[in-house]
């Protein structure tokens, strides 16, 4: 049995904001179930009691003094964006979307 | 006179310091070389020519100024494509970063600047380091020096073809699951993990977050060791950085290459040393565990029962964290935007950018670590892989209890051919199935050249306890100074 449908890919896609291909998501489905069915190895570990690791390093909360210190000027942080403007990041309308759609 | 892209790091350093050579020379010596055989390797994605020659300029007027030199001052390196270059080309081998130079420098770049070393240029590599063959670069395969019909290993093909062409004698590289180690042991070069933490991941662009580690990429363990006590230490820009000071990693690769381990225990990784690696490998491999024991260390099987079940725990991790981590990818603030023609809705424009801008393992490991992390899925999937991780790092634990440093194959398999293992990427994913526990762990791996299977370099794989990276290159350099040395055919 499939690990996973194509629908269950498509739907992926989406949540991933991947605008594919029929094609694509024909290829995709089979390679996702090949690798799901073995990453699922993981569940063989007997592991109900074991803590999770998130990080290898035990540190926390790691502060600096609430000094000034230099940073980006709007120019070079706005230098690699795709459309600027009055030092904002420009992107297509968000309100309205429903009406625009 | 020798061609100067003959002589190692260390070696560099000395003539430039003696006044025997100039900085400029080196350059250009390997400016010309890069000319020469780089339309075949491809080890490169940017060549910075005029900022090279500057730095060099800088590092012979310093000299004769008679301004104290570091040991690494006018010796020339190539960075890995991932890390952030200020005004220079940064594309993480991803069309969607094809156009964007960032307005910073890494940590690992500036640290280099100041140590006087000279940037060559930006090496090849697979889409945002997700690969082990370089074949997933947006811009076209690296070859392999040895071969070139072969991969070059991956996702630091570039970095580690480099050396092995000698178009540079340094090189930085990043290590998620064994980009830098794997390439290493493939094209006969070193390559070395350093402990998660231990090397600063500011300007290192994301891949996963709690597994990624820049490091250096040398031809010799001493070269490696020079580079890695120039870039490592603290950082206060990385949250994750240890505060401590870099293992004296220099007096080790100097300490090993007197030949002598009296003393040392070793640990083979029993799980390792059978079945799923190439015969080739596992001669090569055997033959250089009784060279280690000649050499004075004590070689002992361990057992690490959890590795089997490192590399599923690591396809959940590390897509997991992708998935996040390449949200930032989304044609606002940097990089490509497609189909923004005043119809489209933010959403639309957003997955139209990463659908033209990701190549198709980026897009798997994005949509494998977004079903890993829906809810339903979580506690079988990424909940069950970080529980698997701690019983990892529990089998290191005990393991050190037991010997000083463990050792397997770097890698199971020689340098394949272009195109083998792109149909199936599961079997493009065990290229990485020794190195992989390491990562999880967060402790230090070096890989070092140990013999041949078939013509083509084999690599030894030594692990380290955290922030014991001196004992692994005193084990390296051991091995390095008995066996080799392992020179590609002219190209």
């Amino acid at each position: 049995m499939a690990a996973i449908s194509r629908e269950e890919v498509a739907h992926l896609a989406r949540l991933s904001r991947l605008a594919v291909t029929e094609e694509e998501l024909a290829t995709l489905a089979g390679q996702l179930d090949v690798i799901l069915q073995a990453v699922a190895q993981v569940g063989e570990v007997t592991a109900a009691d074991i803590p999770p690791t998130s990080h290898s390093v035990p540190l926390t909360n790691v502060l600096r003094d609430d000094v000034v210190a230099s940073c980006l000027t709007p120019e070079e942080a706005l230098s690699g964006a795709p459309d600027a403007a009055e030092q904002r990041f420009r992107v297509p309308r968000i309100l309205d979307e429903d009406v625009a759609s | 006179m020798t061609d100067l892209t003959s002589f190692s790091a260390a070696e560099l350093a000395g003539l430039v310091a003696r006044g025997e050579s100039s900085a400029v020379e080196v350059t250009q010596a390997h400016l010309d070389r890069i000319s020469a055989v780089d339309d075949r390797v491809h080890a490169f994605l940017h060549v910075d020519t005029e900022g090279a020659l500057d730095a060099a300029r800088e590092v012979d007027s310093r000299r004769a100024a008679g301004e104290p030199l570091g040991p690494l001052a006018g010796v020339p390196v190539a960075v890995k494509d991932v890390l952030t270059t200020k005004g220079i080309p940064t594309t993480a081998g991803s069309k969607i970063l094809a156009d964007w130079r960032p307005p910073y420098d890494s940590t690992i770049v500036r640290r280099l600047r100041a140590a006087g070393t000279v940037m060559l240029g930006k090496t090849n590599m697979d889409e945002f380091a997700m690969g082990s063959s370089t074949e997933y670069s947006a811009f076209g395969p690296t070859h392999n020096p040895w071969d070139l019909s072969r991969i070059p290993g991956g996702s630091g093909g570039g970095s580690s073809a480099a050396l092995a062409a000698y178009e540079t004698p340094l090189s930085i590289g990043s290590d998620t699951g064994g980009s830098i180690r794997q390439p290493g042991a493939v094209t006969g070069t070193v390559g070395v993990k350093p402990t998660y933490g231990g090397t600063s991941r500011y300007g290192l662009i994301a891949f996963s977050s709690s597994l990624d580690t820049p490091g250096p990429c040398a031809r010799t363990v001493l070269d490696a060791a020079l580079l890695h006590e120039a870039i490592g230490g603290h950082d206060p820009l990385d949250s994750t950085s240890i505060p401590a000071p870099v293992p004296d990693v220099v007096a080790a690769a100097r300490l090993g290459a007197s030949g002598d381990l009296t003393g040392v225990r070793l640990g083979v990784v029993r799980e390792f040393a059978g079945e799923g690696a190439e015969p080739g490998v596992l001669a090569a491999f055997r033959a250089a565990v009784e060279t280690l024991t000649k050499l004075g260390a004590e070689v002992v099987e361990v057992s690490c029962p959890h590795f089997q079940y490192a590399l599923p725990a690591y396809y959940l991790i590390a897509p997991s964290e992708c998935s996040s981590n390449l949200a930032r990818f989304d044609g606002v603030r940097f990089g490509l935007r497609v189909g923004d023609d005043g119809t489209r809705s933010l959403e639309e424009v957003m997955s139209a950018t990463r659908e033209a801008g990701f190549g198709p393992e980026v897009k798997r490991r994005v949509m494998l670590g977004t079903y890993a992390l829906s809810s339903g899925y979580y506690d079988a999937y990424y909940g069950q892989a970080q529980k698997v991780r701690t019983l990892i790092s529990r089998d290191f634990t005990t393991a050190f209890d037991q010997v000083d440093a463990l050792i397997s194959p770097t890698t199971p398999f020689v340098a394949f051919p272009v195109g083998a293992r792109t149909a199936d990427p599961y079997q493009m994913y065990l290229a990485d199935l020794f190195t992989i526990p390491s990562n999880l762990y967060g402790g230090p791996g070096i890989s070092v050249p140990c013999g041949l299977a078939d013509g083509l370099p084999v690599g030894l794989q030594v692990m380290a306890p955290t922030m014991a990276d001196d004992r692994m290159y005193r084990v390296a350099a051991a091995l390095e100074s008995a066996v080799g040395p392992f020179t590609p055919p002219a190209l």
